[in-house]
């Protein structure tokens, strides 16, 4: 091969690399939540095998889509904490709706204290984490826990220390159940703690709790799951005792009233039914109402139909709880209302 | 003969106007050298310039909201939007201080020892194991700190660190329980590892340029090493010494994932060691993603604009330093 050929071929590879890239260019592109994830990249793959159509989703955080979505650098955003009417409009009117599911659950770390031995209320779980109750043996420990053998060991708290959306559902918790959290620390992704230490990630909390007797933390139920850790049980707002998995989850995610929300902005924590699991999280995606690229848009929307369609299974196996059939419905008949520059519905199918 | 002449000033015309054409050449491709150097070297302040720049303008609104206040106000309360910085500063300052306090002695008595005592079988295994410990990811670190190093220290080494200490009136406070094992003390430990082998390859490189005949000449006037160490090796290596040893300071500001996993990460103040606490650099990594609002990544941006201050003023200590050990050893 002489020199002139060799160049013409690098000049082809580069070529065909412009071209590939095009390709690439072409998926649909979204950015933000890290906990919904793997779903979503389980979800794409699968979908990419059905339609040949690929995702490119930056998993960086709820702050980063809201703010890449609010740019328009992406098709779509995701976020595990739902924006209020003002944020929305904030965003150069956006609209949500919610994806997927899961829960969120105590995990401990107590001498003689097995999965599911302990049974924790809001109150109690809020002044653990106010700091008001101090050690396992506490009277308000104690007396939703009548048979237990609780050690006089203190409670170390353990949080999230990196801002999250897990965080974000679990103070918005105990906000709900506790007037005093309500007042003194509040609910976001990132509060101020009044005691314990923090710990980078799910795995971090998770380590910490593991390590430490006589701690408590609070991560993902597919996480608590997958690494079997000791989990509570806790009494929700029917005043029933409760497991946290995907059935209490859909439970709390049926009684919720997503039809009279406000753009869908509904934190399904504490929420009414007998089964429902007190800390159930939503996870959302943000699109906005008047898009320039109708063509992506149309693109997305029809992903996010086949995910309601075809991603329930999928979601299981990663220990996700899928919305309800009758929210699925809600939220695809709101997708008329995403429109491209000629005023025209963006077609989801 | 005119001929000849003439012949011979063409010749000498020729090989005159040769000549200034070639030097021609030269001093263009000097002066593209020339340029070109001078654009790297500019570049630097230009990038420089351009961050201290847009960490001002990124931290303006935050500076306007707190004013100087947020620099002496350890509060960090992203629901009422109240920031102040100075759990974090003081978390950085403790942690690279205490780690600067453990490394820099290590790092030189391995240098030394490699460059005066060490058998030559041993020296290349040596420093190749320590210029290996700066090739390890600080994840790596981080992960190793919180699975490993934090356990152990928290069943080993901190109730008896609590014990021994428990009547000593300061150190009763600095060395308080409870020990969770991750905290200040955890992370200022990995921190002088992480250091360690930019201190020791650095001292180690500027004790090979001491002559040899300077050293020979204190041992033959019956020096022992220490002695020759102290007064021939690390003064005539003083410049290259203190320039390693704001490399690692320099990293110990700002490492980031190594300490997020093991400090704790707490805004509170605490006088123990022990206790869970948190950097500027940490608490940016930890939050910056999910910062929401306005007031809240301002703030972030303010701290990093703050450990720039902070680096700043410790690289200009570090040239007023050398600049008066000049002064004296020239007088």
């Amino acid at each position: 091969m002489n020199i002139k050929s060799m160049a013409f071929a690098s000049a082809l590879a580069v070529a065909s690399a412009v071209v590939a890239t095009a390709a690439v260019a072409a998926d649909i592109s979204g950015a933000g939540a890290s906990f919904p994830y793997p779903i979503y990249a389980k979800w794409a793959d699968a979908y990419k095998k059905d339609t040949g159509n690929g995702l490119n989703y930056q998993s960086i955080g709820s702050g980063g889509g809201i703010k890449q979505i609010t740019a328009r650098t992406v098709t779509f955003g995701a976020s595990d904490v739902p924006l209020n009417a003002k944020e929305l409009a904030d965003g150069g009117n956006l609209m949500q709706w919610p994806m997927v599911m899961g829960g969120i659950v105590p995990v401990i770390n107590v001498e003689g204290v097995a999965s599911g031995d302990l049974t924790l209320d809001g109150d109690t779980l809020a002044k653990i984490f106010l700091g008001e109750v101090k050690t396992w043996d506490d009277a308000a420990i104690k007396k939703l826990n009548p048979n237990a053998k609780l050690p006089s060991a203190a409670i170390l708290v353990v949080h999230r220390s990196d801002g999250s959306g897990t965080t974000f559902n679990f103070t918005n918790y105990l906000g709900k159940v506790s007037k005093t959290w309500a007042e003194k620390v509040g609910s976001k992704t990132a509060v101020e703690w009044p005691t314990g230490l923090g710990a980078k990630g799910n795995e971090g909390v998770a380590n910490n709790v593991q390590q430490t007797k006589g701690s408590i933390g609070y991560v993902e139920t597919a996480y608590a799951k997958q690494n079997k850790l000791t989990t509570t049980k806790m009494v929700n707002h029917d005043g029933k005792v409760v497991e946290a998995n995907a059935a209490g989850v859909q439970a709390a995610a049926a009684n919720a009233d997503w039809a009279k929300s406000d753009g869908f902005f509904l934190i399904i924590t504490d929420q009414p039914g007998a089964a429902a699991w007190p800390i159930s999280a939503s996870t959302f995606i943000l699109m906005p109402k008047e898009v320039k690229d109708a063509a992506a848009a149309s693109e997305a929307l029809k992903f996010f139909a086949w995910a309601y369609k075809n991603g329930d299974k999928m979601a299981d196996e990663l220990d996700y709880v899928a919305m309800p059939a009758g929210v699925k419905d809600l939220v695809m008949s709101k997708w008329a209302d995403i429109k491209g520059a000629d005023g025209k519905a963006v077609p989801a199918k | 003969m005119a001929d000849v002449m003439t012949d011979r000033t063409a010749t000498l015309e020729r090989l005159g106007r040769d000549r200034a054409s070639v030097l021609r050449g030269l001093g263009f491709s000097d002066k593209i050298f020339n340029t070109l150097t001078w654009l790297a070297a500019v570049s630097v302040l230009l990038v420089l310039g351009a961050v201290f720049i847009s960490l001002i303008i990124g931290a303006y609104p935050a500076l306007q909201a707190f004013g100087f206040s947020f620099v002496t106000t350890a509060v960090w309360n992203p629901n009422t939007d109240k920031y102040g910085a100075f759990a974090p500063i003081v978390g950085t300052l403790i942690t690279a201080f205490i780690a600067m306090l453990i490394a820099v002695p290590i790092g030189l008595g391995i240098a030394i020892y490699l460059t005066e005592r060490c058998p030559l079988l041993l020296r290349r295994p040596i420093s190749i194991a320590i210029e290996l410990l700066a090739g390890i990811p600080s994840i790596i670190y981080g992960i190793w700190g919180l699975f490993f190093f934090a356990p152990f220290m928290k069943e080993n080494v901190y109730p008896s660190l609590i014990l021994a200490f428990s009547h000593v009136p300061v150190l009763a406070d600095l060395f308080a329980g409870p020990a969770y094992g991750i905290g200040t003390l955890t992370s200022s430990l990995i921190l002088a590892v992480m250091v360690l082998p930019f201190i020791t390859s650095v001292s180690r490189d500027v004790f090979d340029t001491v002559p040899p005949v300077l050293k020979e000449a204190a041992y033959g006037q019956g020096f022992t090493t220490w002695e020759v160490v102290k007064n021939i090796v690390i003064p005539y290596t003083r410049v290259g010494l203190l320039g390693g040893v704001m490399l690692a300071l320099g990293r110990a500001l700002g490492e980031t994932m190594a300490v997020t996993f093991v400090i704790g990460n707490a805004d509170k103040l605490s006088t123990s060691l022990l206790a869970p606490g948190t950097t500027i650099s940490a608490k940016i990594a930890n939050e910056f993603t999910e910062a929401v609002g306005d007031l809240y990544t301002s703030s972030l941006i303010a701290l990093g604009l703050i450990l720039f201050v902070i680096t700043f003023i410790v690289l200009s200590i570090a040239r007023y330093m050398l600049l008066r050990l000049e002064q004296k050893a020239g007088v």
